[in-house]
Order: C-alpha cells, then sequence, then structure tokens
C-alpha cells in the first residue's frame, strides 16, 4: 500500500533461549496509513510487547529480528547505531504499560523531558524547558509549571502517564506506540487517558498502534484491529468488521469471554479453556487447534493462509477457506 | 532531629568512660612488670621502688586512673618509656599518618571497584564479568598481610620500583602529598585498598545489573538517548548507595590496620600499638588504645546520626 507511514512484512522475533530458539513473533504483517490506529489484541504472551520492541529494535541481544520494518520511508532493520537513537523518540515513540517506572526516579520530570528535546533538537534548556511546559499544559496537567519540578513518585498514577505521553510527543514524532498504556490505571482514569490519546491522535495526525488484551479499549480507540495469537495475526480487519463478524474462533471466544450490555444475570461468561501454546515447542498447523472447539484434523496440517472474507478483514482459519 | 542527637551525644558519655576504664585496666592487668624493660636488669630493688614511685606505680588503682583521666582530659597522655616523647604527638602523628593511607586506599579501592563493578554489572555473564568477580573475590578473601609482603617481592624486591618500608625518605615519618612520598605510600595504599575494592565491585555490579533490568532504562533508550547518557542515568542511580559502602569502608580501614603497617612499616596507629606492644611501652600503649577507642566510638556516633538524617524512614527517638 503506498503512503503508509508504519509497513511491517513477515516480521519474525526469535530468542536465543538455553539450547533452543522461542519464536515470540512469526510472520507478521502490519501497515499503517499516517493519522491511523491499530489495536494490537491478544492474551498476554502473544508477542504484542515484543512485536512493538521491535519495531524500535529495542530488544536484547539474545534476539534476532527477520522480515522487513519500514517506517517514514526507512528500513528500520538496515538502520546504523547512530541512526537508529535519531530514529527512536523522534520518528517513532512508545509509552509504556507502568508510567511509575518508565520514569528514572532520581530525576526530575521536567528534566526527563528536556533532556529529550535537547537531545533530538540541540536546543537550548530553556527551550526545552517551555516545550516541556507548552506540553504539559496540552496533556492537561494542573499547576504545570510546578509539576515539571516534581519527581515521579510525587505524582498520581494517571499524572504520571500524561506526563509519559507528553514525554512521547515532545520531538513531534509521526508514529507512537503504545503498549498497553492504560492497564495499570482505574477504570476512570483510563477513559480520560484514552479520550486524551484520541484528541492527540488527531491534532498530531499521529498513526499509534496500540497493544491491548481489552477489546473494548481497543474498540475504543481503534480504527482497525489485528488480534494476535501465539506471534501471529490471526484476524485483522476494521473495528466493526472484527467485532460484528469475527470469523477466527479465537477472536469469538475472546469476545463470548467478555461482558455486554444487554447480559442478564444468569448469562455466564466463557473463558476459552487451555492456555497459550510453548512457543519453543509450539504445535503443528494453526497454533490455536489444541484450544479450538472446532478442531478437525487437517488444521494440524498447516499454518493457515490468510484470507479475507471482505476487503480488509482477513483471518487465519482453514474453515473459511471452504 | 536535633533532639537526637543531643541525645545520642548523651549516649556517648557513659560509653566514653567504660572505655577509658577497660583501657587503664586492660594495661594494668596484663601480666609483666612495665618497669622490668627499661630498669637494668641487675637494678636493686631500691632502684625499682624509686622509678615505680616516679612513674606514680606505687599508689592504689583508683587513683592512679583518677591522676591518668584527669591529665587526659587535659590532652596530657603522659610520656612514651621508650622515647621519652609526649604520647599524645606520637599518637597524634601516627593518627594523620593513618588517615592518609585509609584514605588513598579507600580513593584506590572505590576508583577501581566501581570500574569493574560497572563493566561486571554491564557484561553481565561474560568473561569480563567472571574475572571481575575473580579479581574482587580474591581482594576480599586474601590475607592482607601475605598480599603485601607479596608486592613487596614483586615490585620492591624484584622490580625495584617502590619502597618497601616507611613514610618517606630517610626514615620520614610524617607524610607529606609529594611525588617522593607518593611512592611509599602507593605499595601500603594498594594493599589495603583490596577489600574496599572487591566489596565495592560486588555491591556496585549487583546495583548497576538491577538499574539496567528497570524499565526506565529501557524508555530511555526508546526516547533516543545515547548509551553515554544512559550510562550517565545508571550512575547517577547508582551513586548514592557506591557513596555509602565507601563510606562505611573508609570507617573500616580508619582505625588502621596492625598487619598492613607492621609489614610496610607504616607508622600510623597500627604500627605504634604494635611497637607499643613490643616494648612494653605502657603509657604509649594506653595512649593508642584509647585514642582507637574514641575514635570508634566517634565513628559509630556520626554515621548513626547520619544515616538518620539523610533517611527519613529511619525513626529514632
Ligand atoms: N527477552 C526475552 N527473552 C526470551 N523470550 C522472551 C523475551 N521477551 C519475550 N519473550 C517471549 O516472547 C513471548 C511474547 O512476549 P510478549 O510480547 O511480552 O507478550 P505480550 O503479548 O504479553 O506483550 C513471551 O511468551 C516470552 O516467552
Ligand atoms: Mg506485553
Amino acid at each position: 500500500m503506498s503512503g503508509a507511514i508504519v509497513e511491517v512484512n513477515d516480521l519474525t522475533v526469535d530468542f536465543r533461549a538455553g539450547r533452543g530458539t522461542i519464536r515470540a513473533v512469526c510472520g507478521v504483517d502490519l501497515s499503517l496509513q499516517p493519522g491511523e490506529t491499530v489495536a494490537l489484541l491478544g492474551e498476554s504472551g502473544s508477542g504484542k510487547s515484543v512485536t512493538l520492541r521491535a519495531m524500535m529494535r529495542l530488544l536484547p541481544k539474545s534476539s534476532r529480528i527477520g522480515g522487513r520494518v519500514r517506517v517514514d520511508d526507512r528500513d528500520v532493520l538496515a538502520l546504523s547505531a547512530a541512526e537508529l537513537t535519531a530514529y527512536r523518540g523522534r520518528t517513532v515513540s512508545m509509552i509504556f504499560q507502568d508510567p511509575g517506572l518508565a520514569f528514572d526516579p532520581v530525576y526530575r520530570v521536567g528534566d526527563q523531558i528536556a533532556e529529550t528535546v535537547i537531545r533530538h533538537e540541540g536546543c537550548s534548556r530553556a527551550a526545552a524547558r517551555q516545550r516541556g511546559l507548552e506540553l504539559f499544559e496540552r496533556v492537561r496537567i494542573p499547576s504545570p509549571g510546578r509539576r515539571l519540578d516534581n519527581f515521579p513518585h510525587e505524582m498520581s498514577g494517571g499524572m504520571r502517564q500524561r506526563a509519559m505521553i507528553a514525554l512521547a510527543l515532545a520531538c513531534r514524532p509521526k508514529v507512537l506506540l503504545a503498549d498497553e498504556p492504560t492497564t495499570a490505571l482505574d477504570a476512570t482514569v483510563q477513559i480520560q487517558v484514552l479520550l486524551l490519546l484520541r484528541e492527540l491522535q488527531r491534532e498530531f495526525g499521529l498513526a499509534i498502534v496500540f497493544v491491548t488484551h481489552d477489546i473494548g479499549v481497543a474498540v475504543e480507540i481503534a480504527d482497525r484491529i489485528a488480534v494476535m495469537y501465539a506471534g501471529r495475526i490471526v484476524e485483522s480487519g476494521s473495528c466493526a468488521a472484527v467485532i460484528n463478524t469475527a470469523s477466527h474462533p479465537y477472536t469469538k471466544g475472546l469476545l463470548a469471554s467478555r461482558g455486554h450490555a444487554r447480559m442478564g444475570k444468569n448469562d455466564r461468561l466463557k473463558a476459552i479453556p487451555g492456555s497459550p501454546p510453548d512457543l519453543s515447542a509450539p504445535p503443528p498447523g494453526c497454533a490455536f487447534g489444541p484450544r479450538c472447539e472446532s478442531f478437525v484434523e487437517s488444521c494440524a496440517d498447516q499454518v493457515p493462509p490468510s484470507v479475507a472474507i471482505e476487503v480488509g478483514h482477513e483471518a487465519r482459519c482453514i474453515r473459511l477457506l471452504a | 532531629m536535633l533532639l537526637y542527637a543531643v541525645k545520642r551525644l548523651l549516649y556517648v558519655l557513659p560509653v566514653a568512660l567504660g572505655v577509658s576504664i577497660v583501657c587503664f585496666l586492660l594495661v594494668h592487668l596484663a601480666p609483666g612488670d612495665p618497669l622490668t624493660s627499661i630498669l637494668p636488669i641487675d637494678a636493686t630493688a631500691q632502684q625499682q621502688q624509686e622509678m615505680r614511685i616516679a612513674y606514680g606505680f606505687d599508689k592504689p588503682l583508683p587513683l592512679q586512673y583518677g591522676i591518668w583521666l584527669w591529665k587526659v582530659l587535659h590532652g596530657d597522655l603522659g610520656r612514651s618509656i621508650a622515647t621519652g616523647r609526649p604520647v599524645a604527638i606520637e599518637v597524634a602523628n601516627a593518627v594523620g599518618n593513618s588517615l592518609i593511607l585509609a584514605s588513598i586506599a579507600t580513593l584506590i579501592g572505590f576508583g577501581f571497584g566501581t570500574f569493574f563493578g560497572f563493566v561486571a554489572g554491564y557484561f553481565r555473564n561474560s568473561l569480563l564479568d567472571r574475572l571481575a568477580s575473580v579479581i574482587s573475590i580474591l581482594g576480599v578473601s586474601v590475607p592482607n598481610y601475605w598480599l603485601g609482603m607479596v608486592m613487596v617481592i614483586v615490585f620492591s624486591a624484584l622490580l625495584g620500583w617502590l619502597p618497601s618500608t616507611g613514610a618517606g625518605p630517610n626514615g620520614s615519618a610524617h607524610w607529606r602529598p609529594d611525588l617522593e612520598h607518593l611512592r611509599f605510600i602507593l605499595l601500603p595504599a594498594l594493599t589495603m585498598s583490596a577489600i574496599p575494592m572487591g566489596i565495592i565491585s560486588r555491591t556496585v555490579r549487583a546495583l548497576v545489573a538491577d538499574i539496567l533490568d528497570q524499565d526506565f532504562v529501557q524508555a530511555l533508550r526508546a526516547k533516543g538517548m545515547r548509551e553515554g547518557a544512559v550510562f550517565r542515568h545508571v550512575v547517577r542511580n547508582a551513586a548514592p548507595t557506591a557513596l555509602a559502602v565507601m563510606g562505611l569502608q573508609l570507617g573500616y580501614l580508619l582505625g588502621g590496620s596492625i598487619l598492613i603497617e607492621t609489614v610496610f612499616a607504616w607508622p600510623g596507629t597500627g604500627f605504634l600499638l604494635n611497637t607499643a606492644i613490643f616494648q612494653r611501652d605502657l603509657p604509649l600503649l594506653q595512649g593508642t588504645i584509647l585514642v582507637l577507642a574514641f575514635f570508634f566510638v566517634a565513628l559509630n556516633l556520626i554515621v548513626d546520626v547520619l544515616q538518620s538524617a539523610l533517611d527519613p524512614r529511619i525513626q529514632r527517638g
């Protein structure tokens, strides 16, 4: 697709672990237009964080990244070390699940924002602080001037996440990678942060990859949803398509395991039985097979190809081939 | 806080009194008559008696203690029997020399210790890490005096690079910060630095490893900070603990080391103590022990007060 700001093709990530290898991400394709939000949805351990980190090459040395990652017309996997640090935080920023741990505890929050601005724009300390002040106002932190001088532990969780968003947007990136940024927050704060992110996205024209395990959050924030299971994207499409015409048994399972407004007192939530596969020895064929209600023998024959259900809505399940 | 400091200071008084009594008695309870070492072997009973009166050994013990304490409070620790010089001056010189040695040893230990610690912490489980571990474990576990003798054999006897004993050229007993004196302090200081080096390097390794595993380091890289800037953050996070450990090590070393100072004939408190014991120099021994004991009482006081001042979680009343 032309004009895409993020283009990931056949991304694989292997970890050396003991004598074997773990394939945490296995042939992921992802494409984002400027200003578009995609939610990566899946249980914990499905490879969402690893996918995000691979897009920034933020993985430990024990990992090997394969495939192609193009962001803003740059081949990320081919960047030199110096180009990589210039790319991180400037073209692509990341926000984290626990903002309490993502700030250096012994530096003032304002200084941590300023150091980022200075690093990428080479401006003066005063100008960097001014930028921090504007950003704090923009993310609606009350008495921003005073808050810039706070240490991270002097802020509440919600305020820290706002500060983290301010930090991530400090150098006007084009892409934001958000790794469960609202999971650690209270429900009300969570909604405020989601609304703020949506607002900022429109204003800055950001493309966002938003990782979450919560379908409700995904629907709230995203234009499209990509459902991940055991390192693969098993279904992807617009929010409406994925929710209303869920085609992969795993997506259906996720939807069924979640409450909805019309639920009666006696309706039961249905959890998906079993647990995700061991990635160092994945089951043959479809990785969801062993947990799938509609498992048939041919499921174990090969990894199901991606099948288009309608334009822009695809799923990997052999029963869709028929 | 101030109240605590005052209270803590008051507690010191009985401790100090007890220390002085123990010091005084230790020497008097020890077997052997201090006078025998300075009197000629064939001294008559009358000569002995005169000497005893001259040094005040004929009076009852409590009175002797009272007189001794009164003088001590006025800074008079008596005169050394062996040299005839005032004990206070001898001890002051020795304390100065021990201080210099301990400070330089701590600095060396801190320098190498943090270096090895950072290397090991940054390259965990690599060959470098193992090497640093071996060096620091050796530093802690090799006996000091043995290391000292090896140093003397290698650097003085075999290579002839550095002098092996004394504080300076021509038997100088006062250390001065010049190049010539620096050559003399190098071997004892290196030897003494082995233990703080080992302890600081283990501490820093654990600190750095722990810091590097924290999320904020990933976050720093994610916002494009170069490795140098990340390193600055790691240092800033490790500094308080590393400095505290260094202070503690300095405290341990300040008291002087009998073994190291004896091996290198370094004129510090440890060496002085050794000399006083072997020469049965009673006033000198008493004075040195007393000063050292007071030093540790003061050190504990300072550490206690500092700790409760620096860490609000330590509540004491
Ligand atoms: N540093 C690592 N070393 C080895 N394996 C890893 C590492 N990081 C992640 N993994 C593996 O990758 C899998 C996916 O992890 P992750 O992407 O964090 O899942 P999530 O979808 O919950 O974010 C995990 O099951 C884990 O086994
Ligand atoms: Mg994760």
